[in-house]
């Protein structure tokens, strides 16, 4: 109890669009027929929320987690990341952006099989030219703090599966990035290592952090003090 | 940034390497035979200059025309006559003539044959004296011919070795060309004409004798005054051997050379043969760089889930386009370098085996520092060149695209 009253004060303060979607629709057209995946969605995210966004497969969910996460255009509608309009940068500026903005992580844990853990943490501060000693220094701090320590120099082939998303959630903290987007992080873990990770998402949180996370997984939403279910491109409270 | 990137392009080598060997095999064959033709080609060059180097410049020869180069008597071709040899001799310039006979013929030593070229020299002191300068003669072991020598003849340096008759030539053995005993009276210094290392010397009249002929003339030695040019001398000649054949120009039946001449013929062929060849492995790096472009294409593919996680994490088109760039510029260079090395242990090889053969130092490799920045930058572009359309592509995919995989 006290616990969420301390996280309420710290929202209080910072309540604030991060990301805001305004009538969004996007639309496939697969073969001959048009597929509208999300059909019109505004949402407002907050710094400081913990958001769910859930849905079964085939509601959109994969489409709105791009969407949200800046890495694809909308058809129709407005996406805002920390107030700026994504359909007006170019492609790099909007790369440079995320990088700096948002924090991805993937049910696959999508690390770079060449690169040790280490490597693969520093990678995200590689793309925003931050020099060596930095990168070294602050990638080892964050899997330090993660109970990475002693895996630094481990390829992902060698690290068992909560290990592989602890060192993706590292890396999506590399940048020290307001948003943390979760995309079914929890997919590829059993159920204990899964909590694991939602615990790091909750202290994360807890450190003023927004996070998105987006799973079909009803229990794991439940940790979310928001939640938005998605049916058919559309949401329904 | 870059060497950042250049790090993550080398880490993707490193991790398919069977691929990225199998990718550059078709650069490093090429420019193997690059270099090992070029350099051979540039060796094999410098040796027939050689050749015609050890001729001295102030010395003709006049040949029936369409033997070329080889050794007259083997076409049945009109032969010179006494007559010509007057007429040249008569030519303003012109110091000294000699008939020249050179045949092919049986030598046999140590109950062992060998087929060489048999060489006449003049049989009068200042001729004699004339063709000794010209054609560089001078002896190793013994002594030269001289005016008043009975039966007796002089051998090219490869006779002195064991390799012709299992045990090399000595000054003084006795040795049967054609059926008929001479007495080796010299052997000759090795010389950078290949010909005249395997040749017999004797005079005009004894291989007359022994070739069992008439008064025929294979070529005429021609000494050029110090004074006179001998290009022009070799235009008074033709002139008056035209006239006396009654022929026009450009239909003569004879051809009178000099060493310049010849030379810049034998250089025109082997700058042909060199193209032809350069033209081959030419070829050769085309493939090698449909190669390379064909890796960089799978690569991108296979790695669509990683390039779409990258532009996630922040990755710009131009870091992309970098890391897949790099990676194709990187296997043009290491198989260029690794062509570079191939190439010269193959022309040294070759040279060897080759100079093992001729004896003595016939085809130096002429390794080129030039040639050698020039393959490995030539290797690297084509790497880069074939890259170019793979790795844009890679940084042209959307992200959500790519991550779909």
């Amino acid at each position: 109890m006290d616990k969420k009253i301390i996280m309420d004060k710290s929202k209080e303060h910072k309540k604030k669009d991060i990301i805001r979607l305004e009538e969004v629709h996007k639309d496939y057209t697969m073969g001959n027929t048009k597929i509208h995946a999300v059909n019109g969605v505004s949402l407002d995210i907050h710094r400081g929320d913990f958001v769910a966004i859930i849905g079964p497969s085939g509601s959109g969910k994969s489409t709105m987690m791009n969407l949200v996460g800046a890495l694809d255009f909308a058809t129709t509608g407005d996406i805002y990341l920390d107030n700026v309009d994504i359909e007006h940068l170019y492609e790099s500026d909007l790369a440079q952006l995320r990088g700096r903005k948002i924090g991805f992580i993937f049910q696959t844990f999508n690390l770079i099989p060449t690169l040790t853990a280490l490597e693969n943490v520093m990678l995200p501060m590689i793309f925003q030219n931050i020099n060596k000693e930095e990168r070294t220094e602050k990638a080892t701090k964050i899997l330090t703090r993660l109970k990475m320590g002693p895996r630094l120099n481990h390829l992902p082939s060698e690290l068992s599966g909560g290990e592989r998303q602890r060192v993706a959630i590292a890396r999506a903290l590399a940048n020290d990035p307001e948003v943390i987007l979760a995309d079914e992080p929890t997919g590829n873990l059993d159920s204990k290592t899964g909590e694991g990770v939602i615990q790091i998402f909750e202290e994360l949180n807890e450190e003023g952090k927004t996070i998105i996370m987006v799973t079909h997984d009803p229990n794991m939403a439940k940790h979310a003090d928001k939640v938005y279910r998605l049916r058919d491109g559309m949401i329904v409270k | 940034m870059l060497t950042d990137l250049f790090k993550l392009s080398l880490n993707n080598l490193r991790r398919r390497k069977l691929r990225s060997w199998l990718t550059m095999l078709g650069i490093f064959i090429g420019i193997a035979a690059v270099i090992a033709l070029i350099s051979l080609g540039q060796g094999l060059q410098a040796a027939v200059t050689g050749q015609f180097a050890s001729l001295g410049t102030n010395y003709l020869t006049v040949q029936n025309a369409e033997t070329g180069f080889g050794p007259p008597g083997s076409t049945a071709i009109e032969k010179l006559t006494d007559h010509d040899l007057e007429l040249v001799e008569k030519t303003r310039g012109v110091k000294t003539v000699s008939a020249v006979l050179i045949r092919m013929g049986k030598v046999e030593y140590n109950d062992r044959i060998s087929f060489g070229y048999v060489r006449s020299i003049a049989d009068d002191e200042f001729k004699l004296k004339e063709e000794y300068t010209a054609l560089d003669l001078k002896a190793q072991e013994g002594r030269l011919l001289k005016i008043g020598d009975n039966k007796k003849v002089l051998l090219g340096n490869n006779y002195a070795k064991d390799t012709k008759f299992g045990k090399g030539v000595q000054v003084g053995k006795k040795i049967i060309i054609n059926s008929e005993e001479f007495e080796v009276i010299g052997i000759l210094k090795s010389s950078g004409n290949i010909i005249m290392n395997d040749v017999v010397v004797m005079f005009y009249d004894e291989l007359k004798e022994n070739l069992d002929i008439g008064d025929e003339i294979d070529l005429i030695g021609v000494s050029v005054e110090e004074t006179e040019d001998p290009a022009v001398v070799a235009q008074r000649i033709e002139q008056a051997m035209r006239k006396d054949r009654n022929e026009k120009i450009g239909e003569e039946d004879f051809s009178v050379q000099t060493p310049l001449e010849m030379l810049s013929a034998v250089n025109q062929i082997l700058t042909a043969v060199n193209a032809i060849v350069i033209g081959i492995a030419m070829i050769s790096l085309v493939v090698g760089g449909i190669g390379i472009a064909n890796t960089m294409y799978t690569s991108v593919l296979e790695r669509k889930k990683e390039i779409g996680t990258m532009k996630a994490i922040g990755a710009r088109n131009s870091d992309i386009l970098w890391i897949f760039l790099i990676e194709s510029a990187l296997l043009g260079l290491v198989g260029g370098i690794i062509g570079v090395i191939i190439g010269s242990a193959a022309a040294l090889g070759v040279s060897s085996i080759a100079n093992s053969f001729f004896g003595g130092e016939i085809i130096k490799v002429n390794l080129s520092i030039p040639l050698i920045i020039f393959a490995v930058g030539f290797s690297s572009l084509i790497g880069i060149v074939s890259g170019v359309v793979p790795s844009y592509q890679a940084s042209k995919l959307s992200p959500v695209q790519a991550l779909r995989g």
